[in-house]
């Protein structure tokens, strides 16, 4: 019943368009025209809205690591398949809200694997719309670069650095926080003088 | 006069300071120490120690888990370096040193279960109380310590990952094991004796 419905309806629709055609072809051509670039940019815009997360190589880290501007970096390594880092990720999210106006900047480093970026990584930091930097430290050889975040690193995560060099502040976790313990830390940090 | 004050607050920051380096670096095994033996019960019900296994010139003692995306990774390389040097006398001891309460993944049943569907054929053992893995100063899984037999002794020779790139094995560069083992075999002294990798942090008890 339904169903001859819809096609009854639709013939008829049809056929109205068909008898209106003609008169109406300059002001629809235009129309949809337009409807289709509308489209085109709104696919665009949400592509543009994605989260980026680039792969990065440890140069790119080290930037942060050698940093003498004073601002505190609260580096933590993290990745999609570490139940307890994904646990503690909204404390630095928290954190990094609550830091509005501070110098301080919450810095999310994926260890996941660099063929999982698109399948795992950025779907995650999309649902959980992860505002602090997120990158994907790109380096396999993790023995060459462990030492160089901190030598005391074994290399399990979640692993945190807060890292001031202006205040010649640093201190280095390998073990998850509450986030009373992520706010301690950072204001010992921040209460040295540069 | 303040002089004296000033020479005992640095000796005692000092001090402080020593203690805790000292501490980090006492927390479990260095290469070149003796370890010791335990008793732990292996997926068949038997219990295990290394002192048993006479015939053995080492082992391959890793700290391993069911459920790590790591461990995993590293189970067929894990099957293929036991394939390779039990022969000649290094078999793999696998550990899982993951509380149940919080890994529930990794209780008894399940490492039987994956041992099975894996097909191990080394021994999988479950540090329950997680003494061994305190003991050892393992903190992630996998996470390696290759002992060697130096007479009644056990003797750590190599502590830290199986090779370069864990998440593949196609593209490893540096096998950190197996040139340490191939050196041990040969009575050559091992040029990589501790490597680090990312892994994941041992679940341990709350209490603990």
């Amino acid at each position: 019943m339904l169903k001859s419905y819809i096609i009854v309806h639709w013939e008829g629709k049809i056929r109205y368009i068909d008898m209106k055609y003609r008169k109406s072809m300059f002001l629809r051509l235009p129309l949809f025209l337009g409807f289709m670039l509308f489209s085109v940019l709104l696919t665009a815009r949400a592509q543009a809205q994605a989260p980026k997360v680039p792969a990065v190589k440890l140069a790119h880290l080290q930037k942060y690591l050698n940093s003498t501007a004073d601002t505190t970096y609260i580096i933590n390594f993290w990745a999609t398949w570490c139940k307890p880092c994904i646990e503690e990720l909204p404390h630095f999210e928290a954190v990094q809200q609550q830091s509005k106006g501070k110098p301080v900047k919450v810095i999310l480093v994926s260890m996941d694997f660099v063929k999982d970026l698109d399948k795992r990584v950025v779907p995650f930091v999309t649902r959980n719309k992860l505002k602090s930097i997120v990158f994907l430290l790109d380096e396999p050889d993790q023995n060459a670069w462990i030492d160089i975040v901190d030598p005391s690193w074994s290399g399990a995560i979640p692993a945190t650095l807060f890292i001031n060099n202006a205040r010649k502040q640093r201190l280095f976790l390998e073990k998850p926080m509450t986030l009373a313990q992520l706010q301690q830390h950072l204001t010992s940090t921040l209460s040295k003088t540069p | 006069m303040r002089k004296p004050y000033y020479f005992l607050l640095i000796l005692s920051v000092l001090t402080l300071l020593g203690t805790s380096a000292y501490r980090t670096a006492e927390g479990g095994y260095q290469v070149g120490d003796t370890a010791t033996d335990f008793k732990l019960k292996n997926v068949n019900g038997q219990m295990v120690s290394l002192r048993d296994q006479k015939e053995a010139k080492g082992f391959i003692v890793t700290f391993t888990c069911n459920t790590c995306p790591y461990s995993k990774l590293y189970e067929d390389r894990l099957v293929q370096l036991h394939q390779k040097y039990a022969p000649k006398g290094y078999p793999v001891i696998a550990i899982n040193p993951n509380d149940v309460t919080i890994s529930p993944g990794d209780s008894y049943a399940q490492m039987q279960k994956r041992a099975k569907d894996k097909n191990f054929p080394f021994v999988y053992l479950h540090d329950e109380t997680q003494e061994v893995a305190k003991r050892y100063g393992a903190t992630r899984t996998p996470h390696i310590y290759l002992l060697t037999r130096n007479g009644q002794d056990l003797k750590v020779s190599y502590i830290g990952a199986i090779d370069d790139n864990s998440g593949d094995p196609e593209k490893v560069q540096k096998r950190y094991v197996e040139t340490a083992l191939d050196h041990l075999l040969t009575g050559k002294p091992v040029p990589q004796t501790s490597t680090k990798a990312i892994g994941c942090t041992i679940k341990w008890r709350n209490n603990s």
